[in-house]
């Protein structure tokens, strides 16, 4: 392909020079994923504060282990003001407030935060459920442990990296491609290459090669910081994720080209690639977990390429799956880029006139 | 398709080409030759379809009807075969984006598989080594300008196609385009260019075509056009030289007029004129001017304004 060299390197001079540029696809993803990091860093699931109004002895007298278990999900303290204390319940500065009566426990807590509440309750009442066991005087017949499937404790900056990388990779290609294909055809680039011996494949061509090298830098640098400064632990087959990446980056090329096809201008492309991206991001869990979202809402997720590429990510950097596992996903994403690159080639006006 | 038999020393046939846009003809069956070597003009008004019918030769646009030849090839559909043997500068330029004139002239001459020495040669030769480390959009309007027609030169073309090229230069630059321009002329290549600047056509051109409203009006040596038009020659001397009632009654046939400058007669017989005015020592500020071409421009395509 005459002037592929050329053109990648033009392309490539273009990108680094380009600030506003640099700052979307490196700059920003990384200032996203210090904050979210840093919010979680704190420890995997937040204490909740419980208020004991007075002596509880359900919890003052529970032996030294099981004290320690409770004190790893509540920070208990006392306070002798119940006025005081169930002001501290509304206000949201406790989960919830306990008062024993007898042998009756009372327990104070508000609707607003029904997540930290039911945390306290459940803890609660298997407090209460160990004591009436212990007054049988029996052994428990029954007994259940908790387990959670990720590694123990899987700090959240195992999940919060795939995905955050997974949108600075689709702003990045989706964005690139979009804005120097259209703006070479608005200020008339592409016509006068068509002068030249050069042929719109190299151009392309072009296109495909530095959008994956921004994304396997972009790759580069996030998980250095994230090993580096949030101990991000890299599952031992993460290298499937590179296939992932590249494989993404054609299917977001491939929106960036669709969303640049018809567009007259740079801006509109622009605005057309963010109505794209942005509600993707959203949609393919980039931010939190969508498995919090209706069920219908992550049947329409399955159509996003960055859907499939955060799962495969998540599969291959924080659950150390085997690499036949990614397998699904990068066929998908593959079958992805090449209809839409099919549909936005067809589509694509090359000329202004 | 392509005529067995073209005459070699034609590098360019155009014939009774067309190219409408919605209700505007903007070329309206135009034919015109132009020999290796040449340096052809083509000069018109605004919209007169300069750039439409240099663009339909270059094989960027298509024509509705009639044909074209470019060293004996169809320039439509894109031809890869005669790309590489023309130049073009473009009205309007167009560079890739944050490069700096050098790196967007070595871009152009790697995309022609040409030496980067060339590139740096053409800056030197186009005044643009003290801005060639500058981003092409920190560049001025005429020095893009001639970034544009360095990029045009880069791979040594046959046939050098230039639209507009001295818009926007100031006269110094303008001088040593034409310079330049000569210069790849005298190498043997074709030169093509539109302009609205009709000393530049005069000066520079073996024959101009004058274009308006998508058809060629007049086409020849420029100096055979000024003699066609068998316009008067104007001779001015300083005001109060002579009375103007004296002047008009020595030359009955001429055009006789004063304002606080000059007096100044337009005759067909300037020598006849000029005689007389030197037997009268009547020479003081004396100023000569023949038609140019400018009135052949004028008498051909009017003097009010165009969209
Ligand atoms: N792509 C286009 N779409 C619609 N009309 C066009 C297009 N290109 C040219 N025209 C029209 O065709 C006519 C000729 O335009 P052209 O650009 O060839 O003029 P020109 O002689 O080069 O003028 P100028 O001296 O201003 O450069 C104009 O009326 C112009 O509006
Ligand atoms: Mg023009």
């Amino acid at each position: 392909m005459r002037g592929f060299p050329t053109l990648s390197r033009i392309m490539f001079l273009g990108f680094v020079r380009d600030r506003a540029a640099m700052f979307f696809t490196i700059l920003f993803p990384l200032i996203f994923l210090i904050i979210m990091g840093g919010l979680f860093q704190s420890g995997g699931a937040p204490q909740s504060r419980l208020i004991t109004i007075g002596a509880v002895p359900m919890i003052d007298l529970l032996p030294a282990q099981g004290r320690a278990e409770v004190d790893k999900v509540l920070q208990i303290s006392r306070l002798d003001d119940a006025e005081q204390a169930l002001t501290q319940v509304r206000n949201g500065d406790a989960a919830a407030a306990v008062q024993q009566r007898g042998d009756q426990v009372v327990m104070h807590f508000s609707a607003a935060d029904t997540t930290s509440s039911g945390i306290v309750r459940s803890v609660m009442e298997g407090i209460i459920q160990a004591a009436n066991l212990a007054t049988t005087g029996q052994p428990p017949r029954f007994s259940l442990t908790l387990n959670q499937v990720e590694n123990k404790a899987l700090p959240q900056i195992q999940y919060l990296t795939p995905g955050i990388l997974g949108w600075a990779i689709a702003t990045g290609a989706t964005f690139t491609a979009a804005s120097t294909l259209v703006l070479w055809r608005e200020k008339r680039i592409l016509r006068r290459l068509t002068l030249t011996p050069v042929r719109f494949p190299a151009v392309t061509g072009a296109r495909v090669l530095v959008s994956l090298g921004i994304a396997l830098a972009q790759t580069v640098i996030f998980l250095a910081v994230a090993v580096g400064f949030f101990g991000l632990k890299l599952a031992s087959h993460w290298w499937t994720s590179i296939p992932l990446i590249l494989a993404g980056t054609l299917a977001f090329l491939a929106i960036g080209l669709l969303a640049g096809a018809k567009a007259k201008s740079v801006e509109t492309a622009n605005a057309v690639s963010n109505l794209i991206v942005i509600p993707m991001a959203f949609l393919s869990g980039s931010f939190f977990p969508l498995s919090m979202a209706p069920q219908w809402l992550q049947n329409v997720a399955e159509v996003f390429p960055l859907r499939h590429l955060n799962t495969g990510m998540l599969d291959s950097l924080a659950r150390g799956l085997d690499p036949a596992a990614i397998l699904p996903e990068l066929g998908i994403l593959l079958g992805f880029a090449a209809v839409i690159t099919t549909l936005a080639v067809w589509l694509f006006r090359w000329n202004d006139i | 398709m392509q005529e067995p038999h073209e005459p070699a020393d034609r590098a360019i046939v155009v014939k009774d080409v067309r190219k409408r846009y919605g209700d505007t003809h903007a070329v309206d069956g135009v034919s015109l030759e132009v020999e290796t070597g040449e340096f052809f003009g083509i000069l018109g008004p605004n919209g007169a379809g300069k750039t439409t019918t240099l663009e339909m030769i270059e094989g960027l646009r298509e024509p509705d009807s009639g044909e074209i030849r470019v060293l004996g090839l169809s320039p439509w559909p894109r031809n890869p075969r005669l790309l590489p043997r023309f130049g073009v500068q473009m009205q309007v330029s167009s560079f890739f984006e944050r490069l700096t004139a050098r790196e967007q002239l070595r871009a152009f001459a790697s995309l022609y598989g040409v030496p980067q020495t060339v590139a740096d040669e053409l800056l030197e030769r186009f005044g643009l080594t003290e801005k060639a480390g500058n981003r092409v959009e920190q560049l001025s309007g005429g020095q893009a300008q001639r970034l544009s027609i360095a990029c045009a030169l880069v791979h040594d073309p046959d046939i050098v196609f230039l639209d507009e090229p001295t818009a926007g230069l100031d006269p110094q630059a303008r001088r040593n385009l034409w310079d330049v321009l000569r210069d790849i002329n005298g190498q043997g290549k074709t030169v093509v260019l539109t302009t609205h600047f009709l000393d530049e056509a005069e000066i520079l051109c073996d024959r101009v075509a004058i274009m308006d409203r998508g058809r060629i009006l007049e086409s020849g040596p420029p100096a055979e056009l000024v003699r066609g038009l068998g316009s008067a020659t104007r001779i001015a001397v300083r005001a109060g030289t002579l009375p103007v009632e004296e002047a008009a009654g020595l030359f009955p046939d001429a055009e006789v007029g004063e304002d606080e400058v000059s007096l100044t007669i337009a005759t067909k017989d300037p020598s006849g004129v000029l005689s007389v005015l030197a037997g009268k020592n009547a020479l003081t500020g004396l100023s000569v001017r023949g038609a140019t071409l400018e009135d052949v421009f004028l008498e051909l395509t009017g003097r009010e304004y165009r969209a």
